[in-house]
């Protein structure tokens, strides 16, 4: 990019700035195999345009410390899309929805440890691309609910069928959605706050 | 018909992940490094422990680009004439997260810029940011 035009760099419009009162920002990762509708989830509920960031991971960062710098390491990039809710004056809560290949979210620094927790989209015709990155969110202790997305001809199981398949423990939320409908999409992350409320009343969370 | 069927896992206690490469454009010196290490307790959360720059960090500019600003330096300040976080200034500026986290730095090490601290999961105080986050969500 050429940085001496840095005068007409695309930024935010007017009417998208935060104000200046903004103090802090949290995260929810809206995950789920490929296809599941992450991106129109974000695009659903965001205020501004959604946008894309990226992140080149390096053998480095994939565990081999050694050859970082060298410049035959195998290199991936990794974009995420997100959007931005105002929820106060003073705080604002953001939306990542992650495309791609599963293994490389989880090198990204402080994408989910920081997160306040995640919504798993499933596609009821394909539960199980969905399944490694719910195992994933387990082994890093990051609360989660599912979110079943409403697909044409996907088969309704019964809640407590979809319980045992997804081997989901019976306080864990598992809610229907359309998320290309705005309200859908908030009604799914009402739900994951209700659960992270939950747990922090059970002291779950420190 | 009957659906896949998947196996819970359990949580891994794992260490603590190492903390990323600095991703700057050339090679960097000591005196660069003593830099970053003084920014992370700047920008920490003021308990001591070392904070890095988050995708959700919130950036603003504490002044207009001096002249001795960078193109992009420049383009990063005119940006944050109101609070954007890394995330968006990375998609604006199309530069990798790390690299933008690089930039923003260097520009809170020259004083031009603020960072506000994200919440992060583990720092939760108490239950009142989970309920203001659904009071906010409540209002859409
Ligand atoms: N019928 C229906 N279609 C949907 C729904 N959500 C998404 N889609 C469609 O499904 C396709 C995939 O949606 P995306 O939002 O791109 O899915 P994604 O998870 O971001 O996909 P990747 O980033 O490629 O993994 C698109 O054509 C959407 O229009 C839904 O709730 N119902
Ligand atoms: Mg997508």
């Amino acid at each position: 990019m050429d940085f001496n035009g840095s005068d007409t760099i695309p930024g935010p419009r007017t009417e998208d700035h935060l104000p200046h009162t903004a103090q802090a920002a949290v995260k929810i990762v809206i995950v789920g195999g490929f296809g599941v509708g992450k991106t129109t989830m974000v695009g659903s509920v965001s205020e501004i345009r959604p946008l894309t960031t990226e992140e080149t991971m390096t053998q480095a960062g994939i565990g081999i410390d050694d050859n970082y710098g060298s410049d035959s390491k195998t290199a991936t990039t990794v974009a995420m899309d997100f959007g931005r809710i105002s929820l106060t004056e003073k705080l604002v809560l953001y939306l990542f929805g992650t495309p791609g290949q599963e293994r490389f979210w989880f090198l990204w620094n402080g994408l989910f440890e920081g997160a306040l927790g995640a919504v798993v989209l499933v596609d009821a015709r394909r539960l199980e691309v969905s399944f490694d990155v719910m195992g994933r969110l387990e082994e890093r202790g990051v609360p989660f609910v599912v979110a079943v997305n409403s697909f044409p001809d996907a088969p309704r199981y019964p809640l407590e069928e979809l319980r045992t398949a997804l081997d989901l423990a019976p306080e864990i939320p598992i809610v229907d959605c359309d998320v290309r409908r705005r309200a859908s999409s908030k009604d799914v992350l009402m739900t994951l706050m209700r659960f992270l409320h939950s747990l922090a009343l059970s002291g779950a969370l420190t | 018909m009957t659906p896949p069927r998947r196996r819970r896992r359990r949580p891994q206690h794992l260490p603590a992940p190492p903390p990323p490469p600095p991703a700057r454009p050339e090679g960097g010196s000591d005196s660069e490094l003593r830099n970053l290490e003084r920014l992370y307790t700047i920008a920490g959360p003021g308990d001591g422990g070392r904070a890095e720059l988050d995708l959700v960090t919130l950036i603003v500019a504490r002044s207009a680009p001096p002249p001795s600003a960078s193109p992009e330096e420049a383009a990063v300040l005119r940006l944050c004439t109101a609070p954007l976080s890394v995330a968006e200034l990375s998609a604006y500026l199309n530069l990798p997260f790390s690299a933008m986290t690089v930039l923003i730095t260097e520009l809170i090490t020259a004083e031009l810029v603020q960072a506000r601290a994200p919440i992060v999961r583990q720092a939760l105080p108490d239950r009142s940011l989970l309920e203001a986050v659904m009071h906010g969500l409540q209002r859409l």
